[in-house]
């Protein structure tokens, strides 16, 4: 019985790591860009959403709504007028500019906010819990898996079902092409990175209500992120969703065994499928 | 063109000065002075490695730091364990890192690009957690040398007695001496690899891999082997610094900021790709360490502000923009052509 409670855990874990990842594959797997600042723009996101709660007085959901299209603009310019400049053939210079932004936004968080850890007061939903059968969940964990299925539903109809989607598979598979069909990729990039950042707003705010966050705690984060999206294969976002769960199931049974393994297992668990699948276990593009 | 020489000539004067006067600063310099060359010099020795690995052979790997600290643990080992003299464990460290490199290998050469990087920086945290495991070693805790290590340090003795000074004033001599001429020997490895036939070899793969393959270099082979080769020297400088540091921790032998964070800014500003470029990354940063470190932080978003300020406005760094103003080859990787047998 209680492995049953600990994978349904891992499960509901996983639901937090697939919304994480599921931003960084949408930016991944349109422009191949390793992004990794996202972590730490996850994390901008909760301090924004904070910023929002205590200056209007708000609960997170609200200000949430409000933050994501304010993270939707950091994210647009960001891709206009920092990262376009550097995406190429050549992964070193994105790959550095992304890092170079981590430092930065981690340390710029420290400085204004310090290294206090802060949650998201969400009121008395935080320790609700449903009883299925002879497991309780918590509410909140749900909510999260549910939000990831709901954030990747919508991501896959406007992926294949909208004239931006198409624009997003035109330039993923051949930006030049896309370029003579009157898809300008720069711009398609830009509304790319907005989109992964609303994302990454939906994230925090899961990841505040849920946990604790600091300043520090994006780049652990965007490395389960990363083992999510490479687990279940470049392009596949049900894929994303499957390799979040992995790593979820992965952490709680190590953490199950001794807590000091929880991370460790979960890494072990990507090394593994990468072992034998080294491009994930449902990818999609060609990279 | 005679200016552009001269003005080499001129550098490479200065250069060596400089390298005769770092030897004797542990004589005439104050320990403060050893001390902050040693933390400058070791820096410079990771930078190199990382250049060679990310700028040379195209292995962007996010996770040297699992190399220092497999060093500094090892040496650990040897001498708690072992009971051997630390200056025994430098070579174990690097042996060992780069047994730890196989495997590493076969597992991300297997990746491309974004993946390996990506897997990189898991590995590290493997090793990472799976140290803090090691309860002889301190577990996650971590733990110290053992009282008098350093001083009975080889040479330790003989320098105490020749320079006149303090037993850790002389074992942190030996490890300023022993950093400069492991930076002095990864440059001059470096230099001679990038010139050899495998060296051009290596930038042919870096230009375009087609074409080097179609005249028969093989991709695979030249970077296991670059990545074999920077583990080892990034775990024998991991061994050296924390045989200086004397205490070793999970995050202090692992630690993000000073093993990658820096090394990676240190190269970039310098100019990745280019042989001098950490040489002038490391100068910078020292220079930055000393005017910002009483405001913590902000150093930090100042070195990041930069690293993102070149790699959009000159990805070839300091020394990439210096170069193409001036026409100045410092270590010249070009070969002249060969000459032409029908042209006579």
């Amino acid at each position: 019985m209680i492995w049953i409670d600990t994978i349904l855990q891992g499960v509901l874990l996983g639901g937090l790591y697939a919304l994480f990842a599921a931003g960084l594959s949408l930016v991944f797997g349109i422009m191949r860009l390793v992004n990794l600042a996202h972590g730490d723009l996850i994390v901008l996101a909760a301090f924004v959403i904070l910023i929002i709660m205590s200056s209007l007085g708000l609960g997170p959901f609200m200000a949430a709504l409000i933050a994501a299209p304010i993270m939707f603009a950091v994210g647009w310019a960001l891709q206009t007028y920092v990262l376009n400049r550097v995406l190429g053939d050549d992964i070193l210079p994105p790959l550095l500019v992304t890092f170079g932004l981590s430092v930065v936004i981690q340390n710029g968080l420290l400085e204004v906010f310090s290294a206090d850890s802060q949650k998201l007061s969400a009121g008395s939903i935080e320790a609700q819990s449903l009883t299925l059968g002879p497991v309780a969940v918590g509410v909140m964990p749900l909510l999260t898996l549910v939000m990831a299925v709901v954030v990747i539903l919508a991501l896959n109809y406007l992926f294949f079902h909208t004239a931006l989607g198409r624009a997003f598979r035109a330039t993923s598979d051949d930006a030049v092409t896309a370029g003579l069909m009157g898809v300008r990729p720069d711009n398609i990039f830009a509304i790319a990175t907005g989109l992964a950042m609303v994302v990454a707003t939906i994230s925090a705010l899961f990841l505040g209500i849920r946990a604790n966050f600091d300043p520090s705690i994006g780049p652990a984060r965007l490395l389960y992120a990363f083992e999510a999206v490479i687990i279940g294969g470049l392009g596949s976002l049900w894929g994303t969703l499957v390799g979040g769960i992995i790593i979820g199931i992965a952490q709680a049974l190590g953490a199950a065994i001794n807590p000091a393994w929880q991370i460790l297992a979960g890494h072990l668990a990507f090394v593994l499928i990468l072992l034998f699948r080294p491009r994930g276990l449902f990818p999609r593009a060609n990279d | 063109m005679p200016e552009t020489l001269f003005r080499t000539m001129m550098i490479r004067g200065f250069g060596l000065l400089a390298v005769l006067m770092l030897f004797v600063v542990p004589v005439i310099g104050s320990r403060a002075m050893v001390q902050d060359l040693f933390g400058v010099l070791t820096l410079l020795v990771l930078a190199l490695n990382w250049n060679l690995l990310a700028g040379f052979a195209g292995l962007v790997s996010v996770g040297q730091q699992a190399f220092v600290g497999l060093g500094a643990y090892t040496m650990f080992a040897c001498v708690i364990l072992l009971d051997v003299d630390p200056l025994w464990g430098i070579l174990a460290g690097g042996a060992v890192a780069m047994i730890v490199a196989v495997p590493v290998a076969i597992f991300t050469f297997r990746l491309s690009g974004a993946y390996f990087a990506i897997a990189t920086w898991v590995l590290a945290e493997i090793v990472r957690l799976v140290l803090a495991q090691w309860k002889a070693l301190g577990g996650g805790t971590g733990t110290s040398l053992p009282k008098g290590t350093t001083k009975d340090m080889w040479g330790v003795q003989w320098l105490k007695d020749t320079l006149d000074v303090s037993s850790s004033a002389a074992s942190d001599a030996l490890t300023y001496w022993l950093a400069l001429v492991l930076a002095l020997g990864t440059l001059a490895a470096a230099y001679v690899f990038l010139r050899s036939k495998a060296g051009l070899g290596l930038q042919a793969i870096r230009d375009n891999v087609g074409a080097a393959r179609s005249v028969g270099v093989d991709p695979t082979r030249l970077k296991a082997w670059i990545f074999l080769l920077t583990a080892a020297g990034t775990g024998v400088c991991g061994a050296l610094l924390f045989i200086q540091i004397t205490r070793v921790t999970p995050e202090a032998a692992f630690s993000v900021v000073d093993w990658k964070a820096f090394v990676i800014f240190i190269t970039v500003i310098g100019g990745v790709g280019t042989l001098p470029g950490p040489i002038v990354g490391v100068i910078v940063f020292y220079i930055l360490q000393r005017t910002l470190a009483d405001y913590g932080t902000i150093y930090l978003i100042v070195l990041g502000l930069i690293g993102i300020a070149v790699m959009l406005f000159a990805h070839r760094g300091l020394w990439g923009l210096f170069a193409d103003k001036t026409g100045i080859e410092l270590l010249p990787l070009r070969h002249l052509p060969p000459r032409s047998a029908h042209s006579s």
